[in-house]
């Protein structure tokens, strides 16, 4: 599956951009979130307050609660502050 | 009735996209022009550019559903929405919205919904450069609870007099 991180999100995990192999059990998006915050330091620094993260599959905003299976990319970023 | 929008690093020409939007139309009686500008402060510190990241495909995305939405609530005969990229300088233009309307009510209804959901919808994101370091901006609460008040429709004012 591919992820994408923008912004400060991107800074923190240090990349724009992954392919990832999920395992079992990471069905939806708070799940994945919780997922990556175990990979590393940089990970647990960008995922550290979830509540504020925004994410978007197949370039769509969703919620947390949504399921993951079918996605083709997941996109993790803050708040927007366009405009 | 198709819409503009485009993502482009470069300024833009406010007069002349209103002009290309109006061109030989005789159905169209207000247009309102939206232009956010890149302030030269931020919180009575002065900045010396911002940069905005976006999510590409998204971006385009997200501001074609809420055009669309705005066309399904007001009478809009034309619609352009150009944001930028990049590094912008104090004083150059960052975003623009055309709404066009036969009466001036839905033209401004229109613009400023988009507004309200360019902010906080459209994957845009703005960092500041001030004093040779970098900062990212906060997302405002004011930003959301100005989308959150287009939850209610509005009732529908087109044949209200000029």
């Amino acid at each position: 599956m591919k992820l994408l991180y923008f912004a400060w999100v991107r800074e923190r995990v240090g990349k724009p951009q992954e392919d990832v192999e999920l395992p079992a059990g990471v069905a939806t998006v708070g799940d994945l979130m919780a997922w990556l915050a175990k990979r590393g330091d940089e990970y647990a620094h960008a995922f550290e307050n979830p509540k504020i993260i925004r994410a978007a599959i197949d370039r769509a905003h969703v919620r947390p609660d949504t399921a993951i299976a079918g996605a083709r990319e997941i996109a993790f970023f803050p708040p927007m502050t366009g405009g | 009735m198709p819409a503009t929008i485009r993502l482009q690093h470069e300024p833009f020409d406010t007069a002349a996209e209103t002009a290309a939007l109006t061109r030989g139309r005789t159905d169209i009686g207000a247009v309102v022009a939206f232009t956010g500008i890149c302030r030269g402060a931020e919180d009575g510190a002065p900045i010396a550019a911002l940069t905005l990241e976006h999510y590409p495909g998204m971006a385009e995305a997200e501001i074609a559903r809420h055009v669309e939405e705005a066309q399904s609530r007001w009478g809009l005969l034309g619609v352009t929405v150009i944001h930028r990229y990049g590094r912008i300088a104090p004083g150059e233009p960052i975003v623009l919205v055309l709404a066009a309307s036969s009466h001036r009510q839905d033209a401004f209804a229109a613009a400023e919904f988009l507004m309200d959901f360019l902010k906080t919808r459209a994957p845009f994101w703005k960092q500041v450069e001030a004093a040779g370091s970098t900062s990212w901006v906060d997302a405002k609460q004011s930003d959301d609870s100005a989308a959150e008040r287009w939850r209610e429709p509005p009732p529908r004012r087109r044949d209200a007099a000029e």
